[in-house]
């Protein structure tokens, strides 16, 4: 047994790297429903989910059971192969995409074996690439799911979101070339390590020489994602739901996942793109910031405790508490041991970053109308396009005049 | 049987399949989806080689943007099953030939340029994007220019016949 661990070692670490991540994801996923709902009711003066558990905490599971056992019904006349394939296609893309986002720059030290965060290598020369490989085949679930509904909306939201999908994959590839100039690599750890600053940390990110490049990605990225103000292949006014109407049960649910991991990959692209993923906005010389997990984690598990103990339900009054205490721990570990603390300074950054845009999806859906169909094409094509295009022009001419006339 | 190899045969034998899967579907969308299955195995088989990249680039251009343009061709002309008509016989024995010689010239371009294949996987000059940059915008550039300048033909004939209905 020994024997065969150490000499499949590589092989093992993966697999269980993969169902931690899956583990991790999925309930992401589950939680960033809840976070959406709660977030979108209070932008509405609405309380948003509270029954189920404490602040409506068990809302997901109960979501999910509610999935699970749902009539699972197939419209007449569909194409049974394409109607499964579908839901499948879209959740397992989705998934991979998460696979290739490396998530801090130090491996772990365990077992003999320098274990990162990530499943895919981490010298995986085309990362930014196989991104978009896998992102260029999502449009294959919605738009065949679309099709094998055999059905009218749901016909009609696929071939939009094909449309769509096709128009703002361009923009979305443009938009990054400024990156991948500057950085000289397809690598994403490059591309993070390319924006390191030997001042304010903040000031060597992506984002201030590359600002243009930024908003046409984040938009066509939202557009790829069809989420508000793009969401119109699943406009529920015109189209019922668009192209998941005929979809029920635990296949829908494979959409909801993968639409929401969809957001969760492209949050994660943004951060490591534009704002140098796992570094720290501030100067490296500021060693007191190393204590800001904690100075989140603290207070935070504290008011849970607070909270909790005046919870109106007794299952409330259990459940908060100890969630509280488990993150004031937490916060108290990364105090009292210091190398771990320092280990948990990339991903901290990476995560509050990608929380960031998470919650700026959610905020968007709170505030903004949806795009009329010909508006959409028109931006798309008309602006978001020629905008990316003028910055690939405008930064390889900077880093042109810079290899010419700058310091060596 | 080394795992690589493994490998290659499973990607090989997808690949054939979607080719033979593509023929003999009746519906447009299941034939559409058997070559995209082809595409993805040979993009596999170029990963395999060590050709990372052109991998990529293969899935990104061939399964993503173009064969999304042929699905979603399928599903606005809402084409359904095709009509299969008798073959004709005449047809069948150029065809058959046409196949023996074109298999054969294939296999011998195969056989002949193997080692330069081999060769160019060891130096490496397939798989970065360097290599490939500098072989497509400095040794071939005239040939990529002309590339260019077909497609730019075909989009202005595509742009003519879209606008001759207005008129």
């Amino acid at each position: 047994m020994s024997t065969f661990l150490s000499s499949n070692a590589e092989l093992i670490i993966s697999l269980v790297k993969i169902a931690l991540l899956l583990f991790i994801v999925l309930t992401v996923n589950a939680y960033l429903t809840w976070f959406e709902r709660k977030v979108v009711a209070h932008m509405q003066s609405r309380w948003g989910p509270h029954r189920v558990g404490p602040h409506g905490l068990l809302q997901p599971l109960a979501d999910g059971v509610k999935f699970l056992f749902k009539e699972d019904s197939t419209p007449a006349g569909a194409d049974k192969f394409v109607y499964y394939l579908a839901p499948l296609l879209a959740l397992a893309l989705a998934l991979t995409s998460i696979a290739i986002i490396p998530f801090g720059p130090d491996p772990i030290h365990l077992f003999g074996h320098d274990i990162y965060l990530g499943i895919a290598p981490p010298d995986l020369n085309i990362g930014i690439l196989a991104l978009f490989a896998i992102t260029a085949l999502g449009v294959y679930g919605i738009a065949l799911a679309g099709w094998s509904s055999n059905s009218k909306y749901p016909l009609l939201g696929g071939l939009r979101s094909s449309a769509q999908m096709i128009s703002y994959e361009l923009s979305l590839t443009m938009s990054v070339v400024g990156v991948l100039l500057i950085a000289g690599s397809f690598n994403l750890k490059d591309i993070i390590a390319n924006q390191t600053s030997t001042k304010w940390g903040i000031f060597g990110w992506n984002i201030f020489p590359q600002l243009l490049g930024f908003i046409c990605f984040f938009i066509a990225a939202i557009a790829e994602t069809n989420r508000v103000p793009f969401d119109l292949p699943e406009a529920e006014s015109e189209l019922v739901a668009g192209f998941h109407t005929e979809y029920a049960s635990f296949k829908f649910a494979m959409f909801f996942i993968a639409e929401y991991t969809s957001m969760i990959t492209v949050s994660c692209l943004c951060t490591i793109m534009f704002f140098g993923g796992w570094l720290s906005p501030f100067p490296a010389s500021w060693t007191f910031t190393h204590y800001l997990p904690s100075a989140i984690l603290l207070p935070f598990g504290l008011w849970v405790i607070w909270d909790g103990i005046r919870y109106e339900t007794i299952f409330g009054r259990i459940i908060l508490p100890a969630v509280g205490t488990a993150i004031t721990a937490l916060g108290a570990v990364f105090i009292l041991f210091p190398d771990v603390n320092t280990f948990i300074q990339g991903p901290f950054w990476l995560l509050s970053k990608i929380f960031i845009f998470l919650f700026i999806y959610v905020w968007m859906r709170g505030t903004l109308p949806r795009f009329r169909y010909d508006q959409l094409m028109a931006f798309g094509w008309k602006l978001l396009l020629p905008a990316s295009i003028v910055n690939v022009i405008i930064t390889s001419f900077v880093i042109l005049a810079k290899m010419q006339w700058g310091p060596k | 049987m080394t795992a690589p190899l493994v490998v290659f045969f499973v990607l090989a034998a997808l690949a054939i399949l979607g080719a033979l899967s593509l023929i003999w579907q009746k519906h447009p969308i299941h034939s559409a989806l058997s070559l995209i299955v082809v595409m993805v195995a040979l993009a596999g088989l170029y990963l395999l080689m060590g050709a990372e990249f052109v991998a990529a680039v293969q899935i990104i251009v061939y399964s993503g943007a173009i064969m999304v343009l042929f699905v979603l061709v399928i599903m606005l002309l809402n084409a359904g099953i095709e009509e299969h008509t008798s073959i004709s016989k005449l047809a069948g024995v150029p065809g058959l030939l046409l196949v023996i010689a074109l298999a054969g010239f294939i296999a011998a371009t195969i056989a002949r340029s193997s080692e330069t294949v081999q060769a160019a996987m060891q130096t490496g000059a397939i798989s970065s994007t360097k290599g490939i940059s500098n072989m497509v915008f400095r040794d071939f550039v005239y040939p990529f220019e002309l590339t260019s300048f077909l497609i730019l033909v075909a989009i202005m004939g595509a742009l003519v016949l879209a606008q001759r209905e207005k008129s």
